[in-house]
C-alpha cells in the first residue's frame, strides 16, 4: 500500500509517502529522524510498517523544514537511511 | 506619498527616483521601477542592522524568511502569500473574536500565567479551537488564550525560517512585528533576542528607496 | 450474526447494523460534544431508524422491527472516524481510510478510486478487487479542501448549504479564484458580492477552485474506473459535475447513501473479526474439551 501522510494547503503539497509493500520494518528511518516524525505501527492489515506519527501529519512543512532547506540538493536522513527505497517526500 | 512629502517639506517634483514594491507595486502611477518585496525588505533590514543574517517579514496577508550573507546579499528565501497561517490575518480574526484591539493584543498576551496549545495549523480550524477554549469551564484567562495564539503564529514563522537556515542576528519586519507578544514568543522559541526596527512597517519602502538611491547614484557618476 | 460499525465525524455520526453482512438498519445524527453519549445516541438512531440530518432514508431497508436490538446483541463492534478511540463499547478501532474503502466497495463492487470529503477532511483512496486499500492520501489540516470551505461559502453567499451546488450550475461568467485558502477566498467573495457579481458566478468560481484542489489530491493516487464519491460532498452536484468534467467525462458513481460508507465498512470489518473469533472458538472447543477423543473400544466393558 502506498500511504501518503501529510496535507496540502494553499502554499503547497506536503506529503511523506511510505510504500508499505516495500517497507520491511527495519526502523532505521524512525531512528535517524531528528524530530521523531516517524514511528513503527501495526496497520489495519496487521503489518508492522513505518508511518508518520499522528501528531506530525499536519505539521510536515515545519517538522521537516530543517532537513529540507531551500536551494540545496541534500536528501533528508529518513530517505537516505531506507535500504528499500520505501520512503519519499513530495515537496 | 503625500504624507511623507508633507512631513519632509518636499514636493513630488523634487523626488529624483521612485521604486515601488509590495503586492500593489504595479499600481503606483508615479513609480519608475518595481522591485520584489523580498529584496526590498532584505535591503532595508541590512541598512538598519548590518549584523542581520535572517530577516523574518510578517505582513497582514503574507510572510517571508530571508537569509543574508555578510554583505547583505540574499542567499536563500522562502515566502508565503497563499495560506493565511502565520500571517497577520490570524491576529485580525482573533482580535475580533476575543474583542481585544489589535494594538493591545500583544501587551495583553504578556500577562499570561500559562499558554493554551493550539494544535491546528489552519486559521479556520484554529478559530474553532479558540472558541472551544473561550467556552471552557472553569474559564481560561484571556491572556493565556492570547499567548497560545501568539505562540502558534510564531511556530509557523519559525518553521519557515528553518527552511532557509536561521542564523543570528534575526530581524523581524512587517506590521506584525509591532506586536510585543509576537516578539516575546519568537525570542522564547529562539532562545535569543530578536532585533526589531523602530518602525517595522516601513522597512520595505526603505529598501526600495535605497535601491532607487543606489541606481540613481550609479547613473550620476557615469 | 449481528455486527455494528460506528463512524464519528466532525459534523455527523453514523451507526450501521448488519445481519450476516446484509444491511439491517442505520442511523445518522449530529456529532455531540460528549463522545460516550454521542455513540449511544447513534446506536439509538440506528435501532429506531432515525436519520436526523437528512430526514428521509434513501435505501431500502428490510421490513424487520429493529427497535428491540441492544448493544449486547452485537457479535462485534468496530468504531472509526475522528472518535474512533473514544467509543467505550467498541471491540476494535480501524482507520477511516480502510473503513471507507470497504464501505465504498460494498456499495460499488468494481470500485477502484474513492474520493471522500467530509466536514474537515478530504481523502483519495485506491482499492483492489477485494476492497483493500492500495494507496491513500488524506488532507485534514487545511480547511480549503474540505466541507468546511463549502460551509463558509454558503454563509458568505447567504444560501443554505444544499443549494450552493445547484445554483453554481446557473453561472454564466467565469470568475477565477487564485487561492484555495478559505480565509482569502472568503474576502475575495465578500468583495465580489459588494461589486455586484452574481451569486451563481461566485459560487461557480469557488466550486472550480475546490474541484481543482480535489483533483490534484486524487491525481497523486491515480484515478481509474470505477470512481466513487462519498461523504457530504457527494451531495453537491456543482463539485461532482466539475470533477467529472476535469476527468474528461469519467463519471462518478454516488452511492444511494454516501454518508454511511465509513460505518458500513466498519461493520464489515466487524463481521470479519467476529467470524474469525467464532472459528477460533470452534477449533478450541474440539481440541481442548477432555475425553472427547473417543477410544474405538469404548463400548466394551472390561
Amino acid at each position: 500500500m502506498e500511504a501518503n501522510y501529510g496535507y496540502c494547503d494553499a502554499s503547497g503539497d506536503y506529503f511523506i509517502v511510505i510504500n508499505t509493500d516495500d517497507c520491511d520494518g527495519c526502523n532505521r528511518c524512525v531512528e535517524v529522524c531528528p524530530q521523531s516524525v516517524l514511528a513503527l505501527v501495526v496497520d489495519d492489515y496487521e503489518e508492522t510498517v513505518a508511518a508518520v506519527g499522528e501528531a506530525f501529519r499536519k505539521k510536515l512543512k515545519e517538522s521537516c523544514a530543517a532537513c529540507k532547506p531551500v536551494g540545496k540538493r541534500l536528501l533528508p536522513p529518513c530517505i537516505e537511511s531506507c535500504a528499500m527505497n520505501a520512503i519519499s517526500h513530495s515537496w | 506619498m503625500e504624507e511623507a512629502l508633507r512631513q519632509a517639506g518636499l514636493k513630488l517634483e523634487e523626488i529624483k527616483s521612485v521604486i515601488s514594491t509590495g503586492t500593489g507595486r504595479k499600481r503606483v502611477p508615479f513609480a519608475q521601477k518595481q522591485r520584489t518585496a523580498m529584496s526590498c525588505h532584505a535591503k532595508g533590514a541590512y541598512f538598519l542592522f548590518p549584523q542581520v543574517r535572517t530577516v523574518i517579514d510578517v505582513g497582514a496577508e503574507s510572510s517571508a524568511a530571508i537569509r543574508l550573507s555578510a554583505d547583505g546579499k540574499i542567499e536563500d528565501s522562502v515566502g508565503n502569500d497563499k495560506c493565511a497561517a502565520g500571517t497577520g490575518i490570524f491576529l485580525d480574526a482573533m482580535s475580533r473574536m476575543l474583542r481585544v484591539s489589535l494594538g493591545e493584543m500583544g501587551a495583553e498576551s504578556l500577562k499570561a500565567t500559562g499558554t493554551v496549545p493550539i494544535s491546528s495549523m489552519c486559521v479556520i480550524f484554529a478559530e474553532s479551537e479558540v472558541v472551544s477554549h473561550v467556552h471552557k469551564d472553569p474559564p481560561i484567562p484571556c491572556a493565556n488564550i492570547l499567548a497560545g495564539i501568539h505562540d502558534s503564529i510564531v511556530d509557523r514563522l519559525f518553521g519557515m525560517a528553518q527552511r532557509v537556515g536561521m542564523e543570528p542576528e534575526v530581524v523581524m519586519t512587517g506590521g506584525v512585528s509591532k506586536n510585543v507578544g509576537i516578539i516575546r514568543a519568537m525570542e522564547s522559541k529562539l532562545g535569543a533576542k530578536v532585533l526589531v526596527p523602530e518602525d517595522p512597517q516601513i522597512v520595505g519602502a526603505l529598501g526600495a528607496a535605497l535601491f532607487a538611491q543606489q541606481e540613481n547614484g550609479i547613473r550620476e557618476s557615469c | 450474526m449481528l455486527t455494528m460499525g460506528i463512524d464519528i465525524g466532525s459534523r455527523s455520526t453514523q451507526c450501521v447494523i448488519l445481519e450476516d453482512g446484509q444491511l439491517l438498519t442505520y442511523g445518522n445524527i449530529e456529532t455531540g460534544p460528549n463522545s460516550t453519549e454521542n455513540s449511544r445516541a447513534a446506536v439509538e438512531a440506528a435501532i429506531h431508524r432515525r436519520d436526523e440530518l437528512w430526514g428521509e432514508y434513501r435505501m431500502q431497508l428490510p421490513n424487520t422491527d429493529t427497535s428491540h436490538l441492544r448493544i449486547e446483541d452485537m457479535a462485534y463492534i468496530v468504531a472509526t472516524g475522528y472518535g474512533r478511540v473514544v467509543v467505550p463499547f467498541a471491540n476494535a478501532n480501524i482507520t477511516e481510510i480502510s473503513c471507507h474503502a470497504r464501505g465504498a466497495h460494498w456499495f460499488v463492487p468494481g470500485v477502484s478510486t474513492i474520493l471522500d470529503m467530509g466536514g474537515q477532511d478530504c481523502k483519495g483512496i485506491r482499492v483492489n478487487e477485494r476492497g483493500e486499500v492500495t494507496k491513500f492520501i488524506m488532507n485534514d489540516k487545511c480547511a480549503g479542501g474540505t466541507g468546511r470551505f463549502m460551509e463558509i461559502i454558503a454563509a458568505i453567499i447567504q444560501l443554505p448549504l444544499p443549494e450552493i451546488g445547484p445554483i453554481s450550475l446557473e453561472s454564466t461568467k467565469k470568475i477565477p479564484f487564485n487561492t484555495i485558502c478559505a480565509v482569502f477566498a472568503k474576502s475575495e467573495a465578500v468583495a465580489l458580492m459588494k461589486d455586484g457579481a452574481s451569486k451563481a458566478d461566485i459560487l461557480a468560481g469557488l466550486h472550480e477552485a475546490i474541484s481543482a484542489r480535489v483533483l490534484a489530491l486524487l491525481k497523486r493516487v491515480g484515478i481509474e474506473e470505477k470512481f466513487v464519491i462519498t461523504g457530504g460532498i457527494a451531495k453537491n452536484v456543482g463539485v461532482v459535475r466539475k470533477v467529472e468534467d476535469k476527468l474528461g467525462g469519467l463519471k462518478a458513481t454516488i452511492p444511494a447513501e454516501p454518508q454511511i460508507a465509513g460505518a458500513l465498512g466498519a461493520a464489515l470489518f466487524a463481521l470479519d473479526r467476529a467470524r474469525k473469533k467464532a472459528a477460533e472458538n470452534t477449533s478450541r472447543t474440539i481440541c481442548s474439551a477432555p475425553g472427547k477423543e473417543a477410544a474405538p473400544d469404548q463400548g466394551l466393558i472390561p
